[in-house]
């Protein structure tokens, strides 16, 4: 029973487990869970479906078969739909938002316009990531766009965002939004990246490349153009030290600019649950620091998915089905389909890290393992036991 | 610089051709996949074996041009768009190449298209001689073009012309 402050009753729902999120890591961890004999299972979602930013996902994956390579990111989300409406074990709360984790352990939602409460034995954070901002003059005009905003209004809403867009930012979101612009029948002013070389996979690169899109490396947007709205860009080069090239700006009549220069990782809630952070920069920001299982520093909430650092969405994937596993055995015990499982989960992310593409990802969990051994916490300041 | 230019250099695409010799035997699948990304449909896509199993996720796929037919199932099948044939021996004067092709509306057999190389820069006008797609959603519609031989190594992609451009159909 739990009372208030002034003694009243207040309503608190138990759950074996809740996922916060229904991205790719949150949905693969309630159904890997539900697999695995994990009852009451409860998955919040903020939006009015399911799928997280896969519903957005017009290309094809990459990846192994078996994780769903050469399906695209829609077809995905469909899929896990359909089984998560097989599993009985998992009730769904869409248009649920999760508000804050309590200290003791109470994790508060809204939903249908009212405060909820849940007190789960094991909690997923499958929050994910959120768009990072660039610093440019008159980058608070309308139709400066965000890489995320630019697909939900093309690919989930049917609306295209201008007529001639600039892209900045050549890793693979930047490259793929450039891409799907030009399948929308947008024009595309050309893909501008800081660095000499693009960050995404070449093949993206290629494929907007024979479409005739111009690539800008060492190059950056300086700023907006127009009054009311964007009415152009300038961008200009930059030299081997990162500073602008005098004299060498380019106007480019564009209405809409498109950022997609990373992703930060949504934390909110593992710093309230208290959980030990660390600062990856390989992972886009502050982590919660996470064992090999996905567990954090507090025993019950385990992380998965671009909230644990941001990788793509196989990593995501697996990483909630290893987090998945962990919970079962917690929940359940140390089954022996459950201790497979795991392996399994662990060995493909292992896999799926090991070559050249994996390397920052690689770099991150080894400053994490690091600074662990060495630092303090970066937000309570206490040493780490 | 692939990276800095989003073009394979000369050397890059020396490296993954097949031989002339196998060039101008029939058709052959070209695998314009130059980086080591974690990817395996292509092995799987293949009906005949000539894409080798992978024994690791990131390593480069690697062609038995002696067992591929030319039959474009990898060209549907390549997550990155990254894989074409080319046919010399499809005409006396004219080559053919298939390509993935993901924008709609999808050309009609017989119609004139601008065929476009690495760059997007405009080759020559080609005809569209099949257009195929899978009825699994997932899979890339690959469109057959027929154009001169000397092209089939610099074309990869083309856009469909103005209706006034298309007089020739």
């Amino acid at each position: 029973m739990w009372r208030n402050s002034a003694g009243r009753v207040i309503c608190v729902q138990r759950c074996d487990m809740a996922v916060v999120g229904g991205g790719p890591a949150g949905l693969a961890s309630v159904i890997k869970a539900a697999e695995l004999g994990v009852e009451r299972i409860m998955l919040l979602e903020r939006d009015e479906f399911l799928g997280g930013q896969l519903v957005k996902q017009t290309h094809k994956f990459f990846g192994a078969r078996d994780e769903y390579a050469g399906m695209r990111g829609i077809e995905i989300a469909e899929h896990f739909q359909e089984r998560i409406d097989e599993l009985s074990a998992i009730e769904v709360k869409k248009g649920a938002v999760a508000q804050g984790f309590y200290e003791d352990d109470v994790l508060g939602y809204t939903h249908q316009g009212r405060f909820k409460k849940l007190d789960p034995e094991r909690l997923l954070l499958a929050t994910g990531a959120s768009e990072k901002m660039l610093t440019f003059a008159n980058n608070d005009l309308p139709g400066v766009y965000g890489a995320g905003a630019v697909q939900t209004l093309m690919n989930q809403y049917g609306i295209i965002p201008g007529e001639k867009v600039l892209m900045i930012g050549g890793g693979n979101i930047g490259l793929i939004v450039a891409y799907q612009l030009l399948q929308a029948d947008v024009g595309v002013a050309g893909v501008v990246e800081a660095e000499s070389g693009i960050g995404g996979y070449s093949v993206h690169a290629t494929k907007i490349r024979r479409c005739g899109i111009p690539l800008y490396t060492e190059h950056t947007i300086i700023r907006a153009e127009g009054e009311e709205e964007v009415e152009g860009a300038v961008i200009q080069k930059l030299d081997d030290d990162w500073q602008p090239v005098e004299g060498a700006e380019k106007r480019l009549d564009v209405d809409t600019i498109c950022l997609a220069v990373g992703l930060a990782p949504i934390v909110d809630l593992a710093i309230q649950a208290g959980c030990e952070m660390a600062y990856i920069p390989e992972f886009g920001g502050d982590v919660p620091w996470r064992d090999e299982d996905m567990r954090t520093s507090h025993e019950a909430v385990f992380v998965a998915g671009d909230a644990a650092g941001v990788e793509e969405a196989t990593a995501a994937i697996l990483e909630g089905e290893l987090a998945a596993c962990a919970m079962a055995r917690d929940l359940l015990g140390e089954k022996s389909e459950i201790m497979e499982e795991k392996t399994r989960a662990r060995d493909k992310l292992n896999v799926l890290r090991e070559g050249p593409v994996g390397d920052e990802i690689r770099s991150g969990l080894e400053r994490m393992r690091r600074d662990i051994d060495a630092g303090e916490d970066r937000y309570s300041h206490q040493s780490r036991a | 610089m692939l990276e800095r230019t989003g073009i394979p250099t000369r050397a890059e695409l020396e490296e993954i051709l097949p031989d002339e010799k196998r060039l101008e035997e029939g058709p052959v699948a070209i695998f314009e996949c130059f980086r080591e990304i974690p990817c395996d449909p292509c092995y799987y896509s293949c009906p005949v074996g000539a894409v080798k199993e992978f024994s690791d996720l990131n390593d480069l796929p690697e062609i038995d041009y002696d067992k591929c037919t030319g039959c474009g199932q990898c060209i549907a099948g390549c997550p990155g768009l990254a894989v074409f044939v080319i046919d010399y021996t499809y005409s006396e004067d004219r080559g053919l190449i298939g390509l993935p092709y993901e924008f709609t509306p999808l050309p009609r057999e017989g119609e004139m298209v601008m065929a476009l190389d690495r760059s997007g820069e405009e080759i020559e006008k080609a005809e569209v001689i099949r257009v195929r797609q899978n009825r699994k959603q997932s899979n890339t519609p690959v469109v057959w073009l027929a154009l001169s031989k000397e092209n089939l190594i610099s074309v990869r992609h083309f856009h469909r012309m103005e209706a006034g451009d298309s007089d020739e159909e």
